[in-house]
């Protein structure tokens, strides 16, 4: 993170475009996750799950509204945080697949919250020393909001883990299920790349180890299992999406696509 | 989840009696209680519970189970006597405006 911090309208074109596209990587991220969590409420085991859960909703939200808002910026095109949740269709979210995945049971839910959390540390404190000051200054206050997540989520792990037989069984049932779904977090491409050379996204590698090391040490304290490395056939992040996101973005946008332009 | 064991926060998770602190040098203020496995999950259910709202800066939880309460049947004895003693009340002073949290 050595580069000087480009001025936006100093951005060549490609790297404009690349950045345009990563942002829109970290928002839909945040707001798929944020609207996964949100189905838990009224449903959660215990009411202080439930708002447990809806807080953590919200503050993904509130990460994507900003980082949409500075895409559609980046962009140029006009285009604002409503018109990008609401009115692009599946191939076009970039969110990571494993956050799409449906919540499942308890269990479920918290693995794919620990592993994103655990994924999010990373990327967002190493975008705090990102040449792009808006990206940094976003990454920063997401920073704080991740930092409960992964309390919260590491701390269900290994409650639900180290627990019963029940609760022990079903953390590994979703650890075995979800599991195929990492090798996509840290798998640079040709995007990632572009912006690591112009110091606004951090190494994947180095950021990858942290985290494995992370997830070992938290496994280790639930006594889960970390599964085999599985081949890698997830592109979320290219637009690529398992068939749960379409079924999600129907209920998501019904509303303000019905009624364009509705106010609340 | 779909099939609830019947009541089970009653059986693992005990009740908490919350209290916050709503900022930096006042008391802290009973606001509520909550169910929770241990301290920890207390804490946490605490703040996602009850300081949406910036209600506070800092979180006392305490087991219900360990809170000694006076006796219902002694209030009498207890606090009937305080009743006639209005030059306990500090209504004979003057409060300096500064002092806001008396």
């Amino acid at each position: 993170m050595s580069a000087p911090a480009a001025a936006p309208e100093r951005r060549d074109r490609a790297t404009a475009e690349a950045l345009f596209r990563y942002v829109l990587r970290l928002a839909d991220t945040s707001l798929v996750l944020g609207q996964r969590l949100g189905e838990w409420i009224g449903h959660a085991p215990a009411l202080e799950q439930d708002l447990g859960l809806a807080n953590l909703a919200l503050d993904l939200i509130g990460q994507a509204r900003l980082l949409l808002t500075y895409a559609g910026e980046v962009e140029g095109r006009g285009r604002d945080e409503d018109a990008l949740a609401y009115l692009r269709d599946a191939p076009e979210f970039l969110n990571l697949t494993l956050a799409e995945q449906p919540n499942g049971d308890f269990a479920h839910t918290i693995v794919r919250q620990w592993l994103i959390d655990a994924w999010q540390l990373e990327i967002y404190e190493g975008l705090g020393g990102s040449a792009d000051t808006r990206l940094a200054a976003i990454a920063a206050k997401a920073l704080k909001e991740t930092r409960y997540h992964y309390r919260f989520s590491s701390g269900w792990l290994v409650r639900l883990g180290d627990g019963t037989a029940e609760s022990q069984a079903r953390a590994q049932r979703a650890l075995d299920s979800l599991w195929r779904f990492t090798e996509e977090l840290f798998t640079p491409d040709e995007i990632d790349e572009r912006m690591t050379a112009a110091g606004i996204a951090p190494l994947a590698a180095a950021a990858a180890g942290r985290w494995r090391r992370r997830v070992d040490e938290d496994l280790r304290q639930a006594t889960l299992v970390r599964p085999a490395a599985q081949p890698f056939p997830w592109h979320g992040k290219r637009g690529v999406h398992t068939e749960h996101l379409g079924h999600m973005l129907a209920e998501m946008q019904h509303l303000p696509r019905t009624y364009p332009g509705v106010g609340w | 989840m779909s099939n609830p064991a019947p009541d089970p926060l009653a059986a693992d998770w005990p009740l908490f009696e919350v209290f916050i602190r709503s900022r930096s040098g006042l008391e802290h203020k009973h606001v509520g209680s909550l169910h929770a496995a241990d301290a920890r999950m207390a804490i946490e259910h605490a703040r996602d519970v009850y300081t949406r709202r910036q209600e506070g800066v800092s979180l006392w939880v305490v087991r219900s189970a360990d809170i000694v309460a006076s006796d219902p049947g002694e209030a009498e004895a207890l606090f009937e006597p305080a009743r006639d003693k209005v030059y306990r009340h500090p209504t004979f002073y003057e409060i300096p405006d500064e002092v806001k949290n008396l």
